[in-house]
Parts: C-alpha cells; structure tokens; sequence
C-alpha cells in the first residue's frame, strides 16, 4: 500500500535524492539551487514571419514566431489592437507530447504567456488601431516546442518577448476612411515593457528554480511567476498538483524576482537594448 | 487611464460601488448535498455567482489505460452554463474553461487521498450557471465541499476566494466590475489546516509587498468560507458536529 501523497517507487526515489541533495544546496546536473540552466537566445531567424526568435535553456529548445493581419477589434476592447497567443507542443519535442489539437497543457502554456505579454501593458496596443472598433493590427504569436527537458514556461516567454521585440510589421495607414497598406516602411512595434517569467519548482519547503523534466517528475509542485518589470508581476501561475506552504511564499516571490533581473538582462542584450525599455 | 473612468470604483472614505469595505465579501450561501443522483455534491453561491458541483465516483477509469496502478485519477470539468454571462457563450468548452477544469483539478488532487482507491477514477462536474466574477474559487470551493459530501478521504477541505487590486487598493472578492476595471485580479485557493495554497493565479499588475497584502486577504476570507463548508456538511449530516460548535 502507498502512503497519503507517495509517488509510485521511482518517483518516490528520485524525490527523495533530489531533496537529499538540495537540503546541500546541490542538484543532478551540478547546479545550485537558484541557478538557470545556460540560456541562449537567437532572433530573426525566419525571414518569412514578421518576428521570430529561438530560444534554448538547457535541453529546453523553444521557436517562436509573430505574424501580424488587419482584423477586428473585440467588442470589448474596441481601442486596442489584438494579441492572439498559440502554443503547441510538438510530438517531436517529447515522447510524452501527442500529435493532435492542443491539449490542456498547450493551452495553459499559450494562456500564461499571453497573460505576461497582455497583463504587463508590453505592448503599446492602442497605438496600433487604425479605425477604432473596425480595423486594428491583429498579433498573432505561435509558439512551438520543438525539444523538452522541463519548464516550456520561461523560454516560451522569452521566445515570445524576442520574437514581438524585434518584429518589423507592416505599416498600415488610414487614407479617405479607408486602411491601405504603405509598402514602403516596416516599424517596429511599439514596446513599454519587456516582461519575463520565472518558473520555480518546490519540494517541501525548499525551491528550485528552472526545472529539468526529471525534476519535473519528482517535485511537488511548481509555480511560474512573470514579472513585467524589476517591481511588478504580471502573471502567476501555480502549475502541477501539490500543495505550497504557505511560509515559503515569500521566498518564492524573492527569489523570482531576483531571477527575473537577470532573465530580463540577458534578454535585453538578444534583443539588442540596453537599459530600461521605454 | 484613470482620467476616462467616468465613476470612482472606490469612494473617498474607502467604500466599494456596491458599499462594500474593501475587505468585504459579498453573501455568500454554502449548501452540501443538492443534487441526488450523483455520490456527492454542492451549491454555492456568492453575490450573483451561482454554481452547482457534483462529484460520482470512486469508479472503474475510462479509457482503462488511463488507470494509475497505485492511486485514482481524477478529472475534473468547469463549464458555464450558454446563459450565464452578458450575451450568449458557445454552450462547448472554451481555452478559459480547459485550463480552469486543469488548474481546479490540481488544487484538487493535492487534497483528494487518491492512494486510497487505486486503478479508479474520480469525476468531478463543475456548472457555473450564472457568472459574476470568482467563479474558479466558488467552483473550487463547492468542488472541495461535493468531494466531502461523497465521503471520498481528503487531507482536508479547500475553498478560494479572489483578491483584486482596484485603483490602487487591495479588495477581497472582488465584483464583475471591479475585475474587469481593476489593475490586477488573483484567484486563491488554501487548505487551511495544511496551511498551503492550492490554487494560486494572478492576472494584472502587483507589486511584492501588494501580493503579500492581497495573500493576507484572501486567507482571511478563505477563513470565512471554510467554516461555511464545515457547517454545511454538519446540516447535511445531523449526527456529525464539526469541532468546537454545540
């Protein structure tokens, strides 16, 4: 019989060296607890999309591109340009990822991101309505895992801030009532904030941060938290089942925070900007 | 943008437009035991949110290899009801209502003893039918309350509430229009006897030290909530007094 809350055997064993190890402050592939896997981010590498941008953290091997169409505003939003955020993760990233439409799990992934793009005001979406409540830029941002050893979140986000950070759209402007294309100009859009999103695994009462998928396997629980500058957050979300203590919450939000300036650092020199956006 | 806001969502002396303070909740009415055919179930409602939650189960996993040779799974399905918003909703699930179903699930699965019933599974049906904001907590809270009511073994009951930041202040429970006017939104959901949270989500902009105020909040609020269950449960089943009440 298994115990209230015991993984089956290999599970258990691996939790219980993980935390053996991080009560060290070590982990299996030789990091500290607190420490990002090597983050490499490389943007402009599909001609064809308006933005793109790929990222790798460790084994974690994410694209993400950004196309840009003339549509309608939402009935709600009838001032604002539209955000369209699709995430997939491919049978060819994982054995555990199935072809087909985007399941629970894809879902969530597009959904935290658009949270850190929409809710941290990156974009300047009002400055992209041409008639307002008829004719807006519409965004689309897709966003494809294409290798996975744990947390999609952060690279995700990181692919996706590049991809819409150096994107060149296509200039629409309003002529006799009417939005025609100026062929001659492609702009950037207009960013106010670069956000990114720190993810952090929890066994018991002790944090790691930037999970591999065997630590995946084996934590407790895990919470992703996006930041839309050095004193912000714009998005959380706790992610896999398990409980947080309430007494590391302040911790978690430390230690996020803390990793966050260095993300949005080395993200700044990918995308070529130095010091705050604006 | 505050200058386009035609009315203040907050008075001067710190009442919200429905006159609640800002720590406020809005009635909340808990019941156990509401529908008759499933093994458990619940009714909740806070201001005009209004959910049922039924749960059947422990029973045989379908598909069959879906089954956990150590433990239950257990699915979960949040869905609003066609009439239950401004307009009409797509009667099928929606992006928002399959990662709520997921994160409701999780919160769940932390507090279900599902090594208890091994190779089953647990179904659990969320129908919000009317929606006025806080309908993932409510859901959550009528959910965990539905679980009990079954007699399936839980570590303990969880119930939720959202926290909301409006023109600068942190609010409990915040309403419809508070959450689409407000600068932030925070869905929360804790064990109480755990002392842990098992549902955490935040949309909009906060601060550390605003996050801290808006946890404090909502554990005071969950508080609330939590003993509303226990009295529930306690109507339902006359012969059982939860601790401490005579």
């Amino acid at each position: 019989m298994y115990r209230i809350g015991e993984k089956p055997y290999p599970t258990k064993i691996m939790r219980d060296k993980l935390y053996e190890l991080i009560l060290r402050g070590e982990r299996l592939d030789g990091r500290g607890p607190y420490q990002y896997r090597p983050l490499e981010l490389k943007t402009a590498i599909i001609e064809k999309a308006d933005g793109s941008a790929m990222v790798n953290l460790g084994g974690t091997k994410i694209i993400a591109g950004v196309k840009t169409a003339l549509g309608q505003p939402y009935p709600d939003t009838p001032d604002q340009a539209n955000i369209v955020v699709n995430a997939e993760l491919l049978p060819l990233a994982s054995s555990f990822f199935e072809p087909g439409p985007p399941d629970e799990k894809a879902i969530e992934l597009a959904r935290v991101v658009d949270r850190c793009i929409r809710e941290s005001k990156m974009l300047e979406l009002e400055k992209l309505v041409y008639i307002p409540g008829r004719s807006v830029l519409v965004i689309y941002i897709d966003v494809y895992v294409l290798d996975y050893d744990g947390n999609y979140f952060d690279p995700a986000v990181l692919a996706s801030v590049a991809a819409l950070a150096t994107a060149k759209t296509p200039l629409y402007e309003v002529k006799n009532g009417e939005v025609v294309l100026n062929p001659d100009i492609r702009p950037s859009l207009p960013i106010r904030k670069v956000p990114v999103s720190v993810t952090i695994g929890l066994l018991g009462d002790k944090i790691l941060v930037d999970p591999t998928s065997l630590e995946e396997s084996a934590i407790d629980t895990s919470i992703v938290i996006g930041w839309s500058d050095e004193d912000e957050m714009a998005a959380i979300q706790k992610n896999l089942q398990g409980l947080i203590q309430l007494s590391v919450m302040d911790e978690i939000i430390r230690v996020s925070r803390e990793k966050s300036i260095e993300l949005r650092t080395k993200l700044m020199e990918a995308i070529g900007r130095v010091g705050a956006p604006l | 943008m505050l200058e386009k806001v035609e009315h203040r969502l907050i008075t001067e002396d710190g009442r919200r437009i429905d006159g609640r303070a800002l720590d406020e909740m809005r009635p909340v009415r808990i019941e156990a035991g509401v529908l008759d055919r499933s093994d458990g179930s619940a009714y909740i409602e806070m201001g005009k949110t209004k959910i049922y939650a039924a749960v059947y189960g422990p029973k045989e996993a379908h598909p069959r290899h879906l089954a956990q040779p150590h433990k239950a799974i257990l699915n979960c399905r949040y869905h609003m009801a066609a009439f239950s918003v401004e307009g009409r909703k797509a009667p099928g699930m929606t992006r928002r209502e399959i990662e709520l179903s997921k994160v409701i699930r999780e919160a769940l699965e932390s507090i279900v003893i599902l090594e208890e019933f091994p190779r089953s599974a647990i179904d659990i049906f969320i129908e919000v039918i009317q929606a006025d904001a806080g309908t993932r907590t409510a859901g959550l809270t009528a959910a965990s309350l539905a679980l009990a009511d079954a007699g399936i073994p839980i570590l303990d009951l969880c119930a939720g509430i959202a926290v909301g930041k409006v023109e600068g202040r942190i609010v409990l429970d915040p309403s419809e229009e508070e959450d689409k006017r407000g600068e932030a939104d925070m869905p929360v959901a804790m064990a109480p006897r755990l002392g842990s949270i098992v549902l955490l989500q935040l949309n909009g902009r906060m601060t550390s030290s605003e996050f801290t105020e808006a946890l404090n909040l909502a554990k005071k609020g969950i508080g609330v909530l939590y003993e509303l269950q226990r009295k529930a449960l306690g109507k339902k089943f006359a012969t059982f007094t939860p601790a401490g009440e005579e």
